[in-house]
């Protein structure tokens, strides 16, 4: 991607409230942009002004000075009105939901319609393909109680979708969501990003998750600025860990560390899968687990007939982990 | 089943013509089905008082009905957009009881030491009740210019109801009972009280503002997603706001100046109507309710004479007789009102 397209640009821009004692500013003077067809993760502490930075982004607030352009190129100016460039996923509750998902996605269209507010063959046609696009054609004709919470966020998404802008500002969609909810959300969420050529924020505190899937992070809690760049750049120059003060958890290794308390080294052999969980289980456990030695005791995991069997000292055998540990303790 | 529901809008239409005929049948003096029915052709022969009853008295009545019930519910399926509250109607706002407060210093302004009115006039009472509400409007609109939440607003315009209400009984306590009493009748409402310039009135205000509600359906419907949704689908929140208030005020006014303040119709009519029309687009809503509230009232003025004929009932006692446990009935059979 040696020419990416920005379709968001900021230009010194300064967020946050004006109170009557004063200027509360959140953010200041920042240049960035957001690009087609990335997906960017937003992230920072509980407080620190992202759903601000966000509201700001999609109009809904005022900035404190700067601007925020909208459209490809630096000088091209906006086509349309703002909602034809920028749709969003809040956090707010839908309170009507005696309406059918059909009906709330069909919301995405207000922006192209007249007083009359009717749906043309076109209009009916983009909300089929944002419930196709997201995959929940089934539900169409659901009512919002009806659906659990990650559907609910599924029709919100459909609805950003069938609004049919460039740019899809998100406010922690995972929230409230199981975790296959939310790692369907966000594959969901990147894939919309390549395929449609969409550029996507999504602010989140879901660090594991968005690792994994951004292309781009905007970190914020330094300071009143954004540190950007690539996901796996911020997590080994180490400023994730300055700005979250991870109590005992690695990012690096994204384990939580364990205090080895017992005094007690065990010695391990084995690998894969079984090798990392029953270290995982030692070490939650106290034990210092290092590679074989002599005068220690020692632990083989073996994979018989389709079965784990752990072997302490090529003597006594135990079939599952926690019958090992009980032994030990 | 299916088609019931698509087809049940109809079921509105037809009560409002049958209810329509059946109150012009009712009266204090019995004219046959069958002279109505010649005196609305316009034949020449029918007895002269029986016309003048029916085309001076329960014609303007029943067109009253039509209207106060109309104008009242648009007027609450708006505020309960609105405010996003199943519970607000027309005078949340505090504009019946701007209108009360104006009109109860015109009945009671001698007790106060102020001598106003020698004798009120309909139209005295009719100005100053729309005086009230103009006041009590442009307050709320102040305030509303301030706010950008819809729910501190519903507060405010329930605290401005609550502090007019107590000083209508500082006027009260202070006034004659004869005056009182003349008061008193005011707030039991009543239908019967408008001539044809009165209806014309009426009339014209239910047109532009039901109109005007119709051109903001766009904005109504989007207030249902909450206001950063709305405004992100590019509704104008202060502009349609500002819309919704002046109709909202101008109806309620226009029938509180006019035929007192009844209660109950704006907030009930538009959960009846939801009952049997399932939507929640406005384009749909706003007719409906407005001939629903048609249906609710005209049925009320017929209860308020049914018992011995004699009497007739204050019709703000039946309103909310025969709204309250409708409503009542409703929560309990959906368990949530929904807005």
């Amino acid at each position: 991607m040696a020419n990416k397209t920005a379709l968001v640009s900021l230009h010194q821009l300064s967020v946050g409230y004006a109170l009557p004692a004063g200027r509360n500013v959140l953010f200041e003077n920042l240049g960035l942009t957001l690009n087609a067809g990335e997906l960017t993760c937003f992230m920072g502490p509980n407080g620190v002004g992202k759903s601000t930075l966000i509201r700001t982004l999609a109009g809904l607030q005022k900035a404190l000075s700067g601007e925020v352009h909208y459209g490809a190129g630096p000088n091209q100016s906006p086509k349309g009105p703002l909602p034809h460039q920028v749709s969003v996923v809040l956090t707010d509750r839908i309170a009507t939901v005696q309406m059918d998902v059909r009906e709330l996605v069909s919301f995405g269209r207000y922006p192209y319609m007249g007083w009359g507010i009717t749906l043309s063959k076109d209009d009916q046609q983009k909300v089929s393909e944002a419930l196709e696009e997201v995959h929940i054609q089934h539900l169409a004709d659901k009512k919002l109680y009806e659906l659990s919470d990650g559907q609910q966020q599924m029709v919100m998404i459909a609805r950003a979708l069938a609004q049919d802008t460039p740019v899809i500002l998100l406010d922690e969609p995972t929230a409230h969501l199981d975790l296959n909810n939310r790692v369907e959300v966000m594959n969901l969420l990147r894939r919309l990003a390549r395929k449609l050529n969409k550029a996507i924020l999504i602010a989140t505190h879901e660090l594991d998750l968005a690792l994994q899937t951004a292309d781009l992070i905007w970190l914020a809690g330094r300071g009143k600025t954004l540190v950007t760049g690539i996901p796996e750049d911020l997590v080994l120059s180490g400023v994730f860990d300055e700005v979250f003060q991870f109590k005992g958890y690695d990012l690096k290794t994204g384990k939580i560390s364990h205090e080895a308390y017992r005094d007690k080294m065990i010695s391990l052999q084995g690998d894969g899968h079984a090798y990392l969980w029953t270290r995982n289980a030692l070490e939650r456990n106290g034990f210092s687990v290092t590679s074989p030695g002599p005068s220690l005791p020692h632990i083989d995991v073996v994979e018989k007939d389709g079965h784990l069997r752990w072997i302490i000292n090529q003597k006594t055998s135990f079939d599952t982990l926690q019958s090992l540990l009980t032994h030990f303790i | 089943m299916h088609w019931i529901h698509r087809k049940s809008w109809i079921i509105l239409p037809l009560l409002l013509v049958l209810l329509f005929i059946v109150n012009l049948g009712l009266g204090s003096v019995s004219i046959p089905p069958g002279a109505i029915l010649s005196i609305l052709s316009g034949s020449e022969t029918a007895n002269p008082v029986w016309r003048d009853i029916v085309w001076e008295f329960r014609m303007t009545k029943a067109l009253t009905c039509v209207l106060a019930g109309g104008a009242l519910s648009i007027a609450g399926l708006q505020m309960q957009t609105l405010f996003r509250n199943a519970l607000a109607g027309p005078d949340v706002l505090g504009l019946s009881s701007g209108a009360s407060l104006a009109v109860s210093l015109v009945f009671m302004s001698q007790a106060a030491g102020l001598q106003m009115l020698s004798t009120p006039s309909p139209w005295a009472i009719a100005g100053a009740a729309s005086l009230g509400c103009c006041g009590v409007f442009l307050v709320v609109i102040v305030i509303a210019q301030r706010l950008r939440d819809n729910t501190s607003l519903l507060i405010i315009g329930l605290m401005i109801g609550a502090t007019t209400s107590s000083l209508v009984s500082v006027l009260q306590f202070l006034s004659k009972p004869e005056e009182q009493q003349t008061y008193i009748l005011w707030t039991f409402g009543s239908l019967g009280r408008l001539n044809w310039t009165e209806i014309k009135v009426l009339t014209s205000i239910l047109v532009a503002s039901g109109l005007v509600a119709l051109f903001s359906t766009k904005a109504l419907n989007g207030w249902l997603l909450g206001d950063n949704y709305a405004q992100s689908i590019g509704i104008h929140l202060n502009r349609s706001r500002l819309v919704i208030l002046l109709t909202t005020s101008l109806l309620t006014g226009g029938v509180t100046a006019f035929c007192g303040p009844i209660a109950f119709v704006g907030l009930a009519v538009p959960h009846l109507t939801k009952l049997l029309i399932k939507t929640h687009n406005h384009k749909i809503l706003i007719p409906a309710v407005s001939v629903g509230g048609g249906v609710l009232m005209l049925f009320c003025d017929i209860v308020t004479q049914l018992p011995g004929s004699a009497y007739v009932l204050p019709i703000n006692a039946i309103t909310a007789m025969v709204g309250a446990p409708v409503v009542i009935w409703i929560i309990l059979r959906a368990k949530r009102l929904s807005v």
